[in-house]
């Protein structure tokens, strides 16, 4: 095991408690940590300081991309490709393409927003450096978890432990992973 | 509205604000007993009664498929489909499991926006029988195109003959609709599993089950960076599948209104058939979840309040489908066309009648013990009236169908239609199909929302909001 740590774990247990951590955490400027939660905690993410996310953007431009193909699609195979006259109908008109066109704007949508989630979240991913960890693993469960990593700038092996104990943490830890 | 109080308001509303009423989780459990007693049910041992039912239902299913290879290989001629009966069990089955698949959707996005927490405890299985109906309509009407082969034809691609498929067709904008609610359905119920799989995951004790979990879960963590795209992702599609389920099944019935036969070109069928798929779906969920409640031991969480709000539904879109029915009659009769009013009158009183009346009692009459409270709590007798609602709502299917097509405008062409044991035995083997996933789904998966119903117990949201800026407003 090599003795450079690569972060450090602490364990909490009061949803209360943790909003503080979460603010002091970010005054203190820490910038390669987070919280673990076997739930999502409401304000925790401010609390921390986590940008909005540009996920409602995403969505957006799906929704575009599915409007525009069902119209593209309706209008270019019927009015310009192989006009077909059937009982007279028209070509295109925008209230017959209506239902495929709310269709395809529900399905990109649907489709950017899992997938835009998917890469701001960075799954799949399996691999995370504390993965091994007992502590880490009840995250899951029924613990908050506070992680900061190694390769932060303000991080010490001896005050930053010190500090997530201060705070309240229990089971404070440093991890060390071999593979990184 | 400020770019971060629609942050707010959009965090405030995922996953519910406020801790859910007492009654809604039992027994005051903490987080950890709400994992383990989940998980336990994915840890089990396989018993010989599960595997005995998952027998039978697989053989339901087995049977079905042979009667629908007997059909694709010899063509729907072995159906008792005639002229002028072109549409029989085959659409009627599509409509009935379509409409089931109804019930998931409105539990996982319309109550979630309306912020109705008990949906938390019924949704992941609710969801999962959406998809599952969805599976065996898309069986029902791949197999009733007769050559399901060439399916590929249904969609617009380039080819040969340089012809595109016909937009102009309610039957085009179907194929469009089902395949969006599948799509859309399915990738809101796997959102909705991943930090339940994480859960599992870290759990359990098997080491294949937690590599099958480990790469189901994609390597969720349950990080607060994640949960905040995550919450936003949820809302999205809560939002989207809310219009998404209203417009399913309305385009279903664009399959019949845009036709010009009596009895099918009325305006009232898209709100009527939207109404009759969610009493139809939520008729399902109470009959599965009274059995899986029974079975897994769920008390805790599924408890009576929810399924005294399930019948409340039931009793409201039964209302609403019961005025349909009669609203029909009146518009029939206003119309002023012999036809349309003719029409009705043979479909209450005609060679079908009986499938009329039973369809009426089972869909109108039945329900109305919801009135009384005791009725709504009543487990026995809610299995009972759900199971009237499945029969009832699948023959309102086949009285639109068949009454309609079985006395055209030509008396001479008049016929009646039954089924063969074709149709009966690929009918049964939809719900072989049915069953099956869902008992697959019930050992293999959380069959409750953990992550959701962690967040709204009590306790597991912070007490106070005060944090940076929350204070302008």
């Amino acid at each position: 095991m090599s003795t450079t740590p690569t972060g450090v774990i602490g364990e909490f247990t009061d949803v209360n408690v943790i909003m503080q951590v979460a603010e002091k955490l970010r005054d203190a400027g820490f910038r390669k940590w987070d919280i673990y939660t076997p739930y999502p905690v409401h304000g925790l993410d401010k609390a921390m300081g986590i940008k909005r996310s540009i996920l409602t953007y995403i969505s957006f431009a799906g929704l575009c991309g599915g409007l525009t193909t069902a119209l593209g699609l309706q209008f270019w195979t019927g009015a310009v490709d192989y006009k077909l006259n059937i009982g007279g109908k028209g070509f295109f008109d925008w209230q017959f393409s209506m239902p495929i066109d709310f269709e395809l704007s529900i399905l990109g949508t649907a489709l950017f927003t899992v997938f835009g989630m998917f890469h701001l979240v960075r799954i799949p991913t399996w691999y995370n450096r504390y993965q091994d960890d007992a502590s880490f693993q009840k995250a899951t469960d029924d613990t908050f978890v506070v992680t900061i990593d190694a390769d932060d700038d303000r991080f010490s092996a001896t005050e930053t432990p010190a500090l997530l104990a201060g705070l309240g943490a229990q089971n404070v830890h440093l991890v060390h992973t071999s593979v990184e | 509205m400020t770019v971060v109080q629609e942050h707010e308001r959009l965090q405030a509303t995922a996953l519910g604000e406020e801790p859910i009423r007492e009654e809604l989780v039992l027994g005051n459990p903490s987080m950890r007993d709400v994992t383990a007693r989940i998980a336990s049910i994915v840890e089990s041992k396989i018993t010989t009664k599960y595997l005995a039912t998952l027998a039978i239902t697989g053989a339901m299913a087995a049977w079905g498929l042979f009667a629908l290879y007997y059909t694709i290989t010899t063509g729907i001629g072995v159906w008792g489909l005639n002229n002028p009966i072109g549409w029989g069990w085959d659409i009627t089955n599509f409509v009935f499991w379509i409409g089931i698949g109804h019930a998931g959707t409105l539990i996982s996005a319309i109550l979630f926006l309306f912020r109705q927490k008990w949906r938390t405890a019924i949704n992941r299985s609710a969801e999962a029988m959406t998809i599952f109906a969805v599976v065996c309509a898309l069986t029902m009407v791949l197999s009733h195109t007769g050559r399901p082969w060439l399916f590929y034809w249904l969609l617009p691609y380039p080819n040969q003959m340089n012809m595109w498929v016909n937009f102009r067709s309610p039957l085009m904008w179907d194929v469009f609709a089902v395949n969006t609610y599948f799509t859309v359905s399915a990738l809101f119920w796997f959102v909705g599993l991943i930090p339940d799989l994480a859960t599992l995951r870290n759990y359990v004790k098997s080491e294949v089950a937690k590599k099958v979990y480990g790469v189901l879960s994609l390597g969720w963590t349950g990080s607060t960076r994640a949960w905040h795209h995550y919450e936003i992702a949820y809302m999205i599609l809560a939002g989207i599948s809310t219009p998404l389920v209203l417009s399913v099944h309305s385009v279903v019935s664009f399959d019949f209104t845009v036709g010009v036969l009596p009895g099918w070109h009325t305006t009232i069928f898209p709100p009527y058939f939207v109404a009759g798929a969610i009493f139809s779906g939520f008729a399902m969920v109470l009959t599965l979840l009274v059995i899986t409640r029974e079975v897994l031991d769920l008390k805790q969480f599924i408890t009576l309040k929810h399924f005294e709000n399930m019948n409340k539904i039931m009793l409201a879109t039964g209302m609403m489908v019961g005025y349909a029915y009669i609203l029909e009659f009146f518009i029939a009769w206003y119309s002023g066309s012999d036809w349309e009013r003719w029409i009705f009158v043979n479909r209450a009183f005609g060679d079908y009648a009986w499938a009329y009346w039973t369809m009426f009692t089972c869909n109108v009459v039945s329900p109305q013990v919801f009135w009384f409270k005791k009725a709504r709590r009543n487990i026995p007798l809610m299995f009972v009236i759900s199971i009237f609602v499945n029969i009832g709502m699948w023959f309102e299917r086949f009285t639109i169908i068949a009454t309609t097509l079985h006395h055209d405008f030509l008396p001479a062409s008049w016929g009646y239609y039954s089924p063969t044991w074709v149709e009966i035995s690929i009918f049964i083997g939809t719900f072989g199909i049915f069953l099956s996933l869902f008992l697959l789904f019930a050992k293999f998966v959380p069959v409750i929302a953990i992550a959701e119903i962690k967040s709204i117990m009590p306790g597991a949201q912070p007490s106070h909001h005060h944090h940076d800026g929350h204070g302008s407003h």
